[in-house]
């Protein structure tokens, strides 16, 4: 599968779903989608385009909002197709991607002891780097704390 | 009723921080529980307090084994947020160091399951033919390891042309010492009886689990940074990449031994290939934006992600390092094994190292230590003489 026909089909299936498609340089492609979609976008590019998954970061950004990038490769391309999603701080709730991608399990116990963001249907919902007697609400990595 | 058998807070073979709760039925293994976070040290955090030069230091302290490919994703993720192409010498002297760390870090892991199998000739030599690597190293950034050689936009240090030839007559001198490891694991009924279809991934749970590297080039799966996103010299260098389809132990043994001819191969192209010329762009500034650098390391693809204010330290900083993907997979390579091939399994994905070792193994009803540590090596080692003597060797 080239990149070329990778872009055309995430246009075709998600047309007017992808709020914006931000080419930083040929290799590095962002793309920013509502919450909601998450769930049917990751599985698509799981299992009908076999991306692979890298990782998800979360960063805490001003004005009350947090962010999770999704970051996927293609076997043999040089593309890293980062998935931005924006939550609010009020509502920091997102569907896990563990039970479509395995791999996804510990980031997301990492995101949300470090973060304090809740990945609903997650299967395993524990600590993974924090005690377990570590304090409820407190994350580490949250600049409002 | 399934017995709990404790691996750690360390790893008995590589002495990393881990806790692995196997469970038992008789001698297999139908269940395990893997906990994290015995060594955590907030490195994300800290990148935060950091300049971007200071960053590369930083990150150099993740790993000290492969010291040099947190770097190497670290200044690939600045020179992406930066749109900076490095000079061509650079990219060269890049390339030939990471190559000569994946040669060492390879050598170590081949050299801790020669000895965990009790196979202690192997370990021995694995140690004194590291040293012709580690003195390479020694002779071209001044350190034996955490080499300090990469900055965004340039290498620190120059290599020096006169080491050439002498650099050259060193990774002659490797070639033999790969045979042999090669000849030592190929050749030996023994090995393959314990090695052969123990701890398999299958390509499917690979792609689940998102291995890097070994782990999942030995499971059939063709991944490597460094030809499918190319990075420093080694668009310009001829190579393989080693895949083999099994995903047992002997695969990724195989595999890891195998990689050890490609970069051999690629230092000599890069000694060749190089010419004189500048290796730094004296960057001073990075602008606001979001980078994200990938490098191959000796135990898979190095992911780091930076978002930048402007200013000069980054507002984020996300590191990946390929262990962290790799272990998980465990999960599934252990279960239906024995107790005996476990701690070699739990090792075969070559995790990161740490130091001091502690291995207990607890009867669950009485809450009792049965096994310490050297007993777990005695019972893998006991299992290879087992096999011996059936071969009559």
């Amino acid at each position: 599968m080239d990149w070329k026909s990778i872009k055309t089909g995430l246009q075709d299936q998600f047309a007017d779903k992808i709020q914006r498609w931000h080419e930083h340089n040929t290799r590095r492609i962002y793309l920013d989608i509502d919450a909601e979609m998450l769930e049917p976008v990751v599985t698509y590019l799981f299992n009908t385009l076999q991306s692979r998954f890298i990782i998800a970061s979360a960063v805490d950004k001003p004005n009350n909002m947090m962010e999770i990038i999704y970051h996927f490769d293609f076997l043999h391309l040089p593309q890293v197709l980062s998935l931005r999603v924006v939550l609010s701080k009020d509502r920091l709730e997102i569907e896990s991607i563990a039970p479509i991608i395995v791999g996804a399990e510990w980031i997301e116990r990492e995101i949300h002891e470090l973060f304090g963001i809740t990945f609903k249907n997650h299967p395993n919902p524990v600590h993974l780097l924090l005690p377990d007697d570590w304090p409820e609400g407190n994350y580490p990595l949250r600049r409002d704390q | 009723m399934s017995t709990i058998i404790p691996i750690g807070p360390y790893h008995p073979l590589q002495e990393e921080p881990e806790f692995f709760r196997l469970h038992v039925e008789g001698e297999k293994v139908v269940h395990l529980d893997i906990e994290l976070g015995y060594n955590h040290r907030g490195i994300e955090k800290l990148a935060e307090s950091k300049s971007w030069d200071q960053v590369v230091f930083l990150v150099e302290r993740i790993c000290g084994i492969c010291s040099t490919s947190h770097p190497a994703a670290a200044i690939n993720c600045m020179e992406d947020l930066g749109a900076i192409v490095a000079p061509e010498r650079a990219q060269y002297i890049r390339a030939i160091i990471c190559e000569l760390e994946r040669i060492h870090s390879h050598l170590l892991w081949v050299g801790l399951a020669g000895h965990f199998l009790g196979y202690n000739t192997v370990w021995m030599w694995s140690w004194k033919y590291r040293e012709i690597v580690c003195d390479v190293l020694e002779k071209v950034t001044g350190n034996r390891q955490s080499y300090a050689m990469f900055k965004a936009g340039g290498v620190r240090r120059d290599l020096d042309q006169d080491d050439i030839p002498w650099i050259m007559e060193s990774m002659d001198k490797m070639k033999p010492v790969v045979d042999l490891f090669r000849g030592a694991v190929m050749d030996d009924p023994v090995l393959h009886a314990r090695l052969k279809g123990v701890g398999c991934l299958s390509a499917e749970d690979a792609i689940n689990y998102a291995v890097v590297g070994p782990t999942a080039r030995a499971s059939g799966i063709r991944i490597d940074v460094r030809k499918d996103d190319p990075y420093f010299a080694y668009p310009w260098v001829d190579f393989d990449i080693v895949v083999y389809e099994e995903g047992d132990v002997y695969s990724k043994a195989m595999c890891r031994i195998d990689e050890l001819y490609q970069s051999v191969s690629i230092i000599e192209q890069c000694l060749k290939k190089m010419k004189p010329g500048p290796i730094d762009l004296n960057i001073k500034e990075l602008p606001p934006g979001e980078g994200i650098g990938r490098a191959e390391a000796p135990r898979g693809e190095v992911f780091h992600y930076t978002l930048s204010d402007g200013s000069n330290f980054p507002a984020r900083y996300k590191v990946r390092a390929p262990s962290y993907t790799n272990i998980l997979s465990n999960e599934k390579a252990v279960i239906g094994e024995t107790v005996a091939d476990a701690a070699l399994i739990l090792a075969a994905v070559d995790p990161c190292y740490c130091c001091t070792e502690r291995l207990t193994v607890i009867d669950e009803e009485n809450n009792k230590s049965v096994l310490g540590q050297a007993d777990l090596l005695k019972l893998s080692q006991a299992k290879t003489e087992t096999l011996m003597k059936r071969l009559s060797l």
